[in-house]
């Protein structure tokens, strides 16, 4: 067995003590990151509440979780914001994976994707700030989708980040009400593939695909 | 009488899967009939409001399985247990709602953490009154969510056949473990066709096979290349039914093997490559193994805190190749740097062909002198002339068995004794509660295993059990009576709640804390005869052989023997939780200087 190169364990190992890491041996593992996982399901209550659940009871971190119906009405898409190292994701994708109830879950954050929450927020406005508050909403292509006489709610959609900067916007003048919808997203094809008529039909067992990257 | 259309297919000319003259029952006769399709041959239940519409149709249906009155339904899913455990088979659970099926929460807990097989079928109000807090209502899919591996609220007669099909399959499959299905009064007396399906039909569910033929060949590399191989081997092996295909890797590669609790005869004690027990209370040499093993090749097994301690300080040397049938046991713990996800059996005979023989001789030789360094912990003959050492029963029972019968454990200090002495060398012969480990699981559980015996394997069911853990599921007793079944149970009466006094002793400086149950412990031989069973006791140790050939003799009813045993033995050796496993390991028998680790 060669000396030279260090098992994951002793990396995760040496960080832990605080040694000092090789370049090569910095895997960016234990680092954590923001992922965005779609879940395919099946449309009932229960098996949502698998998938939440399963969030508490193994004290995984979710920041966000948006869910609704497929063109498919026994199929529920659920797309999750969660935190966590490499190791964690890993666990979490793996777990979700082995629910009776989920059809598919993929990992979106390292692939093309176009991630998008849509954002209800109340603000107040007097005749002098009216004007700043709906530049700024034209910055952030937002609508006005109701107006009172001291307030309007205002309407921004956008990736994560331009909705935190939208609320961010807007605090100064007074927030009423926000309401997120977490967020959702997709895969983003780059190009048109055509069909590849040597494409073998029997794939690898999805669960021994995994085993590739552990 | 039974009718014609409620017949079972042996004794009725009804077709099986023939839609068209599908016989129209009412939802608890299609209960029992898929029982009797699904092949079930026990039922561990206890009735009440909410199935009584299915125990009715038993009595009118006389169905293929038999019933076994139980008498507290923790004791029914423990039993259920111990007779998955022993035979392999999915073990079925019926009891009522709200009271019934929060008496079955333990023995759910405890499957899904050691991954056995069972089904529990619970009644529930009926559909129309659930959600108004009804009589003995209870949200048993929600109460059960996070403890089993899939549960079902049953809503419509319709899909009752496919949900029964459905369940006995996710229990049995892949990685098993417990399903819970809720039975709500009124589909119990809704009528529908009764067709039991072929096909579970599960789209979200896949069952991994084989592995990856190219991790396969990553994995013989990693095995050739190992000069200090080490087998960890967990109770996947047993369920996948394995030990044979790892026993002829182990000697084909000369590979060292350890094992898990559960993994306990998944790989005969009595070969030269077996080393034992590891963890917590594993052996000096095994843990040493571990600690030096530049490769550990884990089975069936998942890195539990009892036998790693401190994770980032095990195996340091260690490359890790995982074998497991849940992809989530992967890097769970400890980082796998290579998986192979499968069933153990079928991945250890893709691996068997690709492994060449190898030389370690070195490397059993360096394990022979730590075994010599520091031998097994030998125990002492207790100076009171009335006391008997424990592990000397362990022992005796082990003569009289010779390995042959299923060894069922409660959960204490008797439990670690049954795996440190008794020698274990066929599969399915250890059953005892290892991850939620949970007292009172002993006997019923070898009551379960005592059934299961009945269809099909013929071995003595030998449970050990400690004075605590056994009146917590005491009440079983009447049903192994009430049945004849020939249990032979040792309780090793130390007269406390023995495990925890030795941690009150090690680390709390022997403030023996509400552990001490002499007082008013009950009198263990009265106990068996109020409940139709034989009731023998040993006081001194020219007694135990005695006790021990009386109770064989007996084979028509259970026979508990109790072994009076000194308070002050402890469990050695002993790695603290949570320390690392070469921290201890030289002074491991000595009291002092564990107390200072913990
Ligand atoms: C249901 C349950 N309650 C409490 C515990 C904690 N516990 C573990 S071992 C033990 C003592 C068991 O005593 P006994 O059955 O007499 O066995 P001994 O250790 O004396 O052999 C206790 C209380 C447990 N494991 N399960
Ligand atoms: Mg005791």
């Amino acid at each position: 067995m060669s000396e030279e190169t260090l098992t994951r364990q002793q990396i995760r190992r040496k960080r832990k003590f605080g040694e000092p890491l090789l370049p090569e041996e910095e895997d960016g593992t234990e680092q954590e990151h923001r992922h965005i996982i779609a879940v395919t399901l099946e449309n009932t209550i229960g098996a949502l509440n698998r998938v939440t659940n399963l969030f508490s009871a193994r004290g995984f971190n979710l920041e966000s979780v948006a869910v609704g119906e497929t063109d498919e009405p026994s199929v529920a898409r659920l797309t999750l914001v969660t935190v966590g190292n490499d190791r964690i994701v890993a666990q979490i994708t793996r777990q979700l994976d082995n629910l009776v109830n989920t059809y598919d879950v993929t990992d979106l954050t390292d692939a093309e994707h176009v991630e998008r929450e849509l954002c209800l927020l109340k603000v107040q406005y007097s005749s002098e700030t009216r004007p700043e508050i709906l530049d700024i909403k034209d910055i952030f292509r937002g609508r006005v989708v109701n107006v009172t006489p001291e307030t309007m709610v205002l309407e921004v959609t956008g990736p994560n980040k331009k909705i935190n900067a939208f609320i961010g916007m807007m605090e100064a003048h007074g927030i009423e009400e926000v309401a997120r919808s977490g967020q959702v997203a997709m895969h983003r094809n780059l190009e048109y593939e055509p069909p590849n008529p040597l494409a073998s039909t029997d794939a690898a067992p999805s669960a021994n695909g995994a085993a590739s990257d552990a | 009488m039974p009718t014609d259309s409620l017949q079972s297919p042996s004794r009725s000319s009804t077709s099986q899967n023939g839609a068209v003259n599908a016989p129209t029952l009412k939802g608890s006769e299609i209960f029992v009939r898929a029982l009797e399709e699904e092949g079930v041959d026990r039922v561990f239940g206890h009735p009440g409001g909410a199935v009584i519409k299915i125990y009715d149709a038993m009595e009118r249906i006389q169905p293929s399985y038999d019933h076994v009155l139980v008498r507290h339904e923790q004791g029914g899913t423990h039993a259920a247990e111990g007779y998955a455990k022993a035979t392999g088979r999915v073990g079925t659970v019926l009891v009522t709602s709200g009271p019934g099926a929060t008496n079955t929460v333990t023995g759910i807990a405890d499957a899904y953490l050691d991954s056995v097989p069972i089904v529990v079928f619970t009644g529930q109000v009926p559909t129309h009154l659930i959600g108004n807090d009804s009589f003995q209502e209870t949200d048993t899919t929600g109460v059960t969510r996070s403890i089993t591996k899939h549960n079902f609220l049953v809503r419509d007669v319709n899909e009752l056949a496919s949900t029964v099909k459905q369940a006995y399959h996710i229990a049995r499959t892949g990685r098993p473990g417990p399903v819970v299905v809720d039975l709500p009064k009124d589909v119990q007396m809704d009528e529908a066709p009764f067709v039991y399906p072929e096909e579970p039909g599960l789209d979200g569910y896949t069952v991994p096979g084989a592995a990856a033929p190219k991790q396969v060949d990553r994995a013989a590399k990693m095995i050739e290349d190992a000069d200090k191989p080490l087998l960890y081997v967990g109770g996947g092996t047993i369920n996948a039914d394995a030990p044979e295909a790892l026993t002829a890797l182990a000697r084909k590669a000369n590979i060292p093997v350890t094992t898990t609790l559960h993994g306990l005869g998944a790989f005969p004690e009595t070969d030269d490559l077996a080393l034992g027990w590891l963890g917590m209370h594993g052996f000096y040499h095994t843990n040493m193994a571990v600690q030096n093993a530049d490769l550990i090749m884990a089975v069936g097994a998942r890195f539990d805190d009892r036998v790693t301690g401190d994770v980032d300080e095990w195996a340091p040397n260690a490359k890790i190749l995982h074998v497991d049938i849940d992809p989530s046991c992967i890097s769970k713990n400890v980082y796998a740097d290579c998986a192979l996800i499968g069933d153990a059996q079928d991945v250890l005979r893709q691996l068997l062909p690709k492994v060449e023989p190898k030389d370690t001789d070195d490397w059993l030789a360096q394990i022979d002198a730590w075994r010599a360094d520091c031998p097994p912990y030998e125990y002492e003959t207790p100076d009171d002339a009335d006391q008997i050492a424990p592990e000397s029963v362990v022992e005796a029972l082990y003569d009289k068995t010779q390995g042959e019968a299923v060894m069922v454990s409660d959960v204490g200090q008797h439990q670690m004794w049954v795996c440190q002495y008794y020698k274990f060398g066929k599969t399915r012969s250890h059953v005892s509660s290892g991850g939620l480990g949970t007292m009172g699981f002993g006997l019923p559980a070898a009551m379960g295993a005592a059934f299961g015996m009945r269809e099909g394997r013929d071995l003595d069911v030998v449970c050990v059990s400690g004075d605590g853990g056994f009146v917590m599921n005491a009440q079983e007793l009447s049903v192994a009576a009430a049945h004849g079944l020939p249990l032979k149970i040792a309780v090793l009466n130390n007269n406390y709640l023995g495990m925890v006094r030795q941690w009150q002793s090690l680390f709390h400086e022997d403030r023996f804390s509400h552990t001490d149950l002499k007082p008013t412990n009950p009198d263990f031989v009265t106990l068996a005869e109020a409940h139709h069973c034989v009731g023998l006791r040993a006081t001194s140790p020219d007694e135990v052989g005695d006790v021990i050939d009386q109770a064989w003799d007996v084979d028509d009813r259970p026979v508990v023997m109790e072994f009076q045993v000194p308070k002050e033995e402890m469990v050695f050796p002993m790695v603290p939780a949570g320390a690392a496993s070469d921290d201890m390991l030289t002074e491991m028998f000595d009291k002092e200087a564990i107390a200072k680790e913990g």
